[in-house]
């Protein structure tokens, strides 16, 4: 056993470290794509439902472009919302019921470059996501290429930290994996519906309008309708950016203060 | 090797609220024994182990394991340890294979993947979705991930609670390879019989404390003490002695001289169950 003492200095240098980082990350990252294909249900329900909101809403309003031109961006929103958000909350308390945080935690895997694996799993989702949407919505929708790419990439960016963290605060809520559907869906719904998503937003009523003014939803479909539809860049869309903004440095406080690793049951 | 002990506890407390889980316990694990850590449920075990493992954190006391304190949770420690919790769970969508595979790379040193699954007896199983494994092969799956990283340390919390006799005695075997290997075993469990036939030195924790440590063997003697029983006719008969030669003497001469004979005659030591019944038996 002294050769482990002799082997293995305490500090590796910097770049070897780095490098055995990316490498772990990198690995979890792999595994975690792999697992995604094999759980149908989740793969349906953070990837499939809004392609199929995208088809079913985009054959309903066939005949409106302008109605098309708010689904296409409403329904990018609402993926960024559930390849994050919803993905992460289901599967953040599925890990922690299972006790494969703890057992992961036993494990010499640095907690970032866990972190980073899961996370590069949902934003995978996302991205993959926005080009099969802006696709779709060229060659269905008659919504053309995005006017203001960049701005569009910078929304969905902002929109993957702010609900990625959200999520993950949420997960701590969740008292189990048996109620995570109640608890996500009791959010995502409602907020889908009152931010924009199937219909302008602004033809909701005063009261729910104000609520979805607080929400992020609503500025991140806002600055995408922008990006996707109008042409608009970054500066038509300050107030969304800060809303987007805030909400994320709340959801990451809560993210990380409520961080549990093992089953609030034991 | 240095003369180090692997494991060293001292004076370790554990508070939860107003309850103290753990009230000041003391041992040490020696390199390349395996000790067993019994107790009663609600002991105090799985909180000790969890502590030593970095999962929780101590109210106070020293705590070294291999040279670390597990509380600043160094991957240099992490890397040397292998863990089998009760708790634990295993991607389900993944294969036995995958899953030790996947293991095997978080650890800068790992063992063979296939020569992991053999020595788990999981060998056959290495094709088959974790999900559809049965209780004792996941169990067996939890020694093969603990032990792919090829740890010094390695502990096992109860590891055949809820196992059947066969599974029971492979998980044995397994941890008899273990010593074989030379790895040291910090095994916690309530049988005791695990604890006799596995640990080399014992320690009985109970409320929070340890109030009894040595080999299964001595703690088994628990002094001069024997017990014979036998039967004549329809009656039984059981009774202790210090004196086990003078008073089995007594006993054959007395039913020779009336020829008679002593049916199903035994002379026993107090087995580790009845000290243990004894230490951890509730006033």
């Amino acid at each position: 056993m002294t050769e482990h003492a002799l082997e293995r200095p305490q500090v590796l240098p910097a770049t070897r470290a780095d490098r055995r980082w990316l490498g772990l990350a990198w690995r979890q990252y792999r595994l975690e794509r792999r697992m995604f294909w094999r759980n149908p249900s989740a793969a349906f329900f953070n990837f499939v439902l809004p392609l199929l909101f995208l088809a079913l809403f985009g054959a309903i309003f066939s005949e409106e472009q302008a109605d098309l031109d708010v689904i296409v961006p409403g329904i990018a929103g609402m993926s960024v919302m559930s390849t994050t958000f919803s993905a992460l909350a289901h599967n953040l308390v599925f890990l922690r019921e299972r006790g494969i945080l703890k057992r992961m935690r036993g494990t010499p895997l640095p907690t970032s470059a866990y972190v980073a694996g899961i996370a590069g799993n949902a934003v995978t989702n996302t991205a993959l996501q926005m080009v099969l949407i802006v696709a779709a919505g060229k060659a269905f929708f008659g919504v053309d290429w995005p006017g203001d790419p960049g701005t569009m990439v910078v929304f969905v960016v902002l929109g993957v930290v702010c609900f990625a963290s959200l999520g993950v605060a949420l997960s701590h809520a969740i008292p189990n994996f048996e109620s995570a559907p109640a608890y996500v869906n009791i959010v995502f719904l409602p907020v889908i519906f009152i931010s924009g998503v199937f219909y302008d937003a602004d033809n909701v009523p005063g009261v729910l309008r104000a609520i979805a003014e607080v929400l992020p939803l609503k500025h991140l479909v806002d600055g995408l309708s922008g990006a996707m539809v109008r042409a608009e860049g970054i500066a038509d869309h300050g107030t969304a950016l800060a809303v987007l903004a805030a909400w994320t440095v709340l959801g990451t406080a809560l993210a990380i203060r409520g961080f549990g690793w093992r089953s609030s049951a034991r | 090797m240095p003369e180090t002990a692997a494991i060293e506890v001292k004076d370790l407390h554990k508070r939860y609220g107003s309850r103290e889980a753990v009230r000041g316990v003391d041992f040490c694990v020696k390199r390349g024994e395996v000790f067993g850590l019994l107790g009663p449920n609600g002991a105090g075990k799985t909180t000790t182990v969890e502590i030593l493992e970095g999962h929780r954190e101590r109210t106070s006391g020293h705590v070294s394991v291999l040279g670390h304190d597990p509380g600043e949770r160094a991957a240099a420690l992490r890397e040397r340890v292998g863990i089998v919790l009760q708790s634990c769970g295993v991607y389900p969508h993944l294969t036995v294979r995958e899953s030790v595979g996947h293991f095997a790379a978080l650890y800068p040193a790992p063992r063979d993947v296939d020569e992991v699954l053999d020595l788990a007896g999981l060998g056959e199983l290495g094709g088959a979705r974790t999900r559809t494994l049965s209780g004792g092969q996941q169990r067996r799956l939890d020694f093969a991930l603990a032990l792919v990283g090829d740890p010094e340390l390695v502990f096992l919390d109860e590891p055949t609670t809820g196992f059947d006799p066969e599974a029971r005695r492979q998980a044995w075997e397994t941890v008899r390879s273990l010593r074989d290997l030379g790895k040291t075993v910090l095994l916690t469990t309530h049988y005791l019989d695990e604890a006799q036939a596995l640990a080399d030195r014992v320690a009985i924790i109970r409320d929070g404390e340890i109030v009894a440590e040595g080999a299964p063997s001595e703690l088994g003697v628990g002094g001069e003490r024997y017990r014979i029983t036998y039967r004549r006719g329809a009656e039984s008969f059981a009774e202790e002695t210090a004196d086990p030669t003078t008073r089995l003497h007594q006993l054959t001469g007395e039913a020779l001289a009336r020829g008679q004979t002593l049916e199903g005659l035994t002379v026993t030591q107090p087995s580790l169950e009845d000290v243990y019944l004894e230490l951890t038996a509730r006033d």
